[in-house]
């Protein structure tokens, strides 16, 4: 009879775990379909990236009160995972706080420290629902925002609440049964908030409370294996690929736009038709990106990895006149658009098109062209995202593969063909201020 | 005062069996701009009143490439760059020094994988070099009671992590300094960059340039400092918008160096 939950444990486990994987093996191969980018070199350097801006939370500082409260839900998640491992033994083994006995004092230190941050956490989460809410503060109000991602967020806050709920409650009825001498409820020591929150439940008979004392057990192992096949869908997945993405960050200067060899080559040979090129392996299809495959695997990472924070639009000249452009939606779109075409893989196979793509389908021209490249974007972003670097391929596509440019950019090649200039000067007169200074 | 406005192209020097230590690399605006030519002349002044050898490329200076390159135009950039390595390479230059952080950007970081690699420096951060070995000085007071608040060119600060060196350079003019709201890293940009100067802006509500000289004029400064030629037409522009020119003038580092130094 007892061994009925153990059974039900272990198939709910196994279930959920094995969809999940899948959908996250199926994130990986579409961020494998980008095209080949090299970011192996200095991995002292990676690995420090990761520490500072990942473990570190080094940019997300440079917003304190938002920093401070997701300090408190994300300490708080990588430490509940000691507690959710606990749980995963004693669902399976049909034990009760395999740890207790033999970690003793230390067990009721972790048990409330754990205790401690999911308080913490719990005011954190109220007052991001606030935030989002009732303050409204602008960047969680723009356009790209409306419908689904707004849900989102507020879904994981609510999310939030009944996993923490559930473990504070879990443990406040744990630890009257503990009072009570109850039997399998092993003693944990004093623990920091269940010694008052039991008292909740002092007028609750013993047979009911095991029976809510399961409840809550079950509500938090179930609501995080709901939540582990839930984040692939979310903005809530940075809380895994904020590592690998701060671990591959570009760390050249931020001016540098990525060369494009196979144009050099090209005109090396119209310049001097002798001089030697070096072969080019795996030469990109198009000049520039049209569709996410036309961009590489990092940019794909960015865009799996974009918490939808909108730090980056906040900062961005453009969006804050009133441009069209945002760099979070970006990094929206092109998160979107790869996973419909994900989609399409997984159902029609490798080769199917569905005729639509990045630019033109969810990036219009207007937006990409209100760009200053001025790096604001890249400068907020918590997790190292470079929205600029998707704009300019995007860029490079409209103008060498489209020949879209506004006119005004038209007469601005021109001239720097023909004068040297961006303006229409003659090039021999390039040098008369030095008369003119005199 | 002639001595003070010399200036030498590399190819009078190569005539004379010399190569210049120093090229300057003035730029399309700094050639052709009206308002940005008085800072390469100012910048002129400064390097002649130190009698550092310089030489300027002249005629044979061609645009870098950048707004091409950043419009989305890369043959025309390669085109314009690889002809610039070529004269760069028949006078041996080595070393460059540029008013414009787009060139300095662009040169400094973009020209080495085309093959040409050389030690590129900005104007603010060679004028900050020259006060830090003490050859430069500025003594006078010109600027007393003056308040200053310095602009940040992206190109210069994000793109380069150039913060520091322009405001070393300020403080030498005994004026006050005074910070917008979004400095350094977080500096709103004029809206040049990107070859936004060369088109009309897309559909808003405002521009990018007077949200920015907005910030500027918050801070109720007599003078706004730049750095790049393109965001002094943004500001310049900016502050006409706000009908504040009379009360508030815009000038590069250089020039208010010269003006220290009363070399203009
Ligand atoms: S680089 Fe472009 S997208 Fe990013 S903040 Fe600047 S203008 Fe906006
Ligand atoms: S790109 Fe970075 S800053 Fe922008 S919304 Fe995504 S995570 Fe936030």
């Amino acid at each position: 009879m007892h061994l009925i939950p153990q059974v039900l444990f272990i198939l709910i486990f196994g279930i959920t775990v094995y969809v999940a994987s899948k959908k996250y093996m199926s994130i990986r191969r579409n961020i494998l379909l980008g095209r080949d980018e090299d970011l192996s070199d200095n991995p002292a350097l990676r690995w420090k990236n990761m520490v500072l801006f990942a473990l570190g939370q080094k940019k997300m500082f440079r917003n304190f009160i938002p920093a401070f409260f997701h300090l408190f839900i994300y300490v708080s998640f990588v430490i509940v995972n000691i507690e959710v491992l606990e749980i995963a033994i004693d669902g399976i083994f049909g034990t009760h706080r395999f740890f207790a006995p033999y970690l003793g004092g230390f067990y009721t230190f972790l048990i409330s420290f754990i205790e401690m941050l999911s308080a913490l956490a719990l005011i954190a989460t109220f007052i991001f629902i606030i935030r989002r809410n009732i303050i409204k503060v602008k960047r969680f109000t723009q356009p790209e925002l409306k419908g689904w991602p707004f849900k989102d967020a507020n879904f994981i806050l609510l999310m939030e609440l009944i996993l923490v709920t559930a473990i504070l409650m879990m443990n406040a009825t744990d630890y009257q049964l503990q009072l009570r001498d109850a039997e399998h409820y092993a003693n944990t020591g004093k623990l920091c908030v269940a010694q008052y929150t039991s008292n909740l439940f002092s007028s609750v008979g013993t047979e009911n409370l095991i029976l809510l004392e399961r409840f809550f057990w079950w509500t938090h192992i179930i609501g995080i294996l709901f939540f582990l096949n839930y984040i692939p869908y979310s903005k809530h997945l940075h809380i895994f690929l904020a590592f690998p993405n701060t671990y591959y960050s570009r760390n050249e200067k931020k001016g540098i736009m990525q060369n494009m060899p196979v144009v050099m080559n090209e005109v090396k040979t119209i310049l001097d038709p002798s001089a030697q090129v070096n072969a080019i392996i795996d030469p990109p299809k198009s000049f520039g990106a049209k569709d996410v495959t036309d961009l590489t695997w990092k940019h794909l990472l960015d865009a799996y990895s974009c918490t939808e924070c909108g730090r980056c639009t906040d900062a961005c000249p453009a969006n804050i006149t009133g441009k069209k452009l945002s760099p979070r939606k970006i990094m929206m779109d092109t998160r979107d658009r790869l996973e419909e075409v994900g989609n399409n893989i997984t159902k029609h196979g490798k080769d199917f098109s569905d005729n639509k793509s990045l630019l033109g389908d969810y990036i219009t021209h207007e937006e990409i062209r209100a760009c200053t490249s001025c790096n604001a974007c890249v400068e907020e972003c918590p997790v190292n995202i470079n929205p600029l670097s998707i704009i300019l391929e995007l860029r490079r596509y409209a103008i060498m593969e489209q020949s879209d440019a506004p006119a005004a950019w038209n007469t601005m090649f021109n001239n720097m063909e023909n004068n040297q200039s961006p303006w229409q000067f003659n090039p021999m007169d390039r040098a008369n201020w030095i008369e003119e200074i005199k | 005062m002639s001595e003070l406005n010399k200036v030498s192209t590399a190819a009078e020097l190569f005539a004379n069996g010399e190569s210049p230590e120093i090229l300057f690399w003035v730029g399309c605006a700094g050639s052709f701009d009206d308002r940005a030519k008085k800072i390469t002349g100012a910048f002129v002044k400064i390097l002649n009143s130190l009698e550092i050898k310089f030489a300027v490329l002249g005629t044979e200076e061609s645009c870098t490439g950048d707004p091409a390159r950043r419009a989305g135009n890369e043959f025309l950039f390669q085109m314009l760059a690889q002809n610039n390595i070529a004269v760069l390479k028949g006078y041996g230059i080595k070393k460059i020094v540029t008013t414009c952080p787009h060139c300095f950007n662009i040169i400094k970081n973009e020209y080495p994988a085309l093959g040409g690699s050389y030690e590129v420096i900005h104007h603010t951060s060679f004028l900050q070099q020259l006060i830090d070995e003490g050859k430069l000085k500025v003594e006078g007071g010109n600027f007393k009671g003056k308040r200053i608040t310095y602009h940040d060119s992206c190109y210069l600060g994000r793109a380069n992590d150039i913060y520091e060196a322009p405001r070393k350079v300020l403080e030498t003019l005994d004026a006050e300094l005074a910070e917008m709201k979004s400095c350094k890293s977080r500096g709103l940009c004029c809206g040049a960059g990107g070859a936004q100067m060369f088109k009309e802006a897309e559909p808003g509500f405002m521009e990018v340039n007077v949200k920015r000289t907005e910030e500027a004029l918050e801070v109720n400064p007599n003078i706004i400092a730049s750095a790049c030629p393109f965001c002094m037409t943004m500001m310049t522009d900016g502050v006409k918008a706000k009908n504040k020119e009379d009360e508030v003038k815009v000038y590069d580092i250089a020039e208010l160096i010269a003006m220290g130094n009363n070399l203009i």
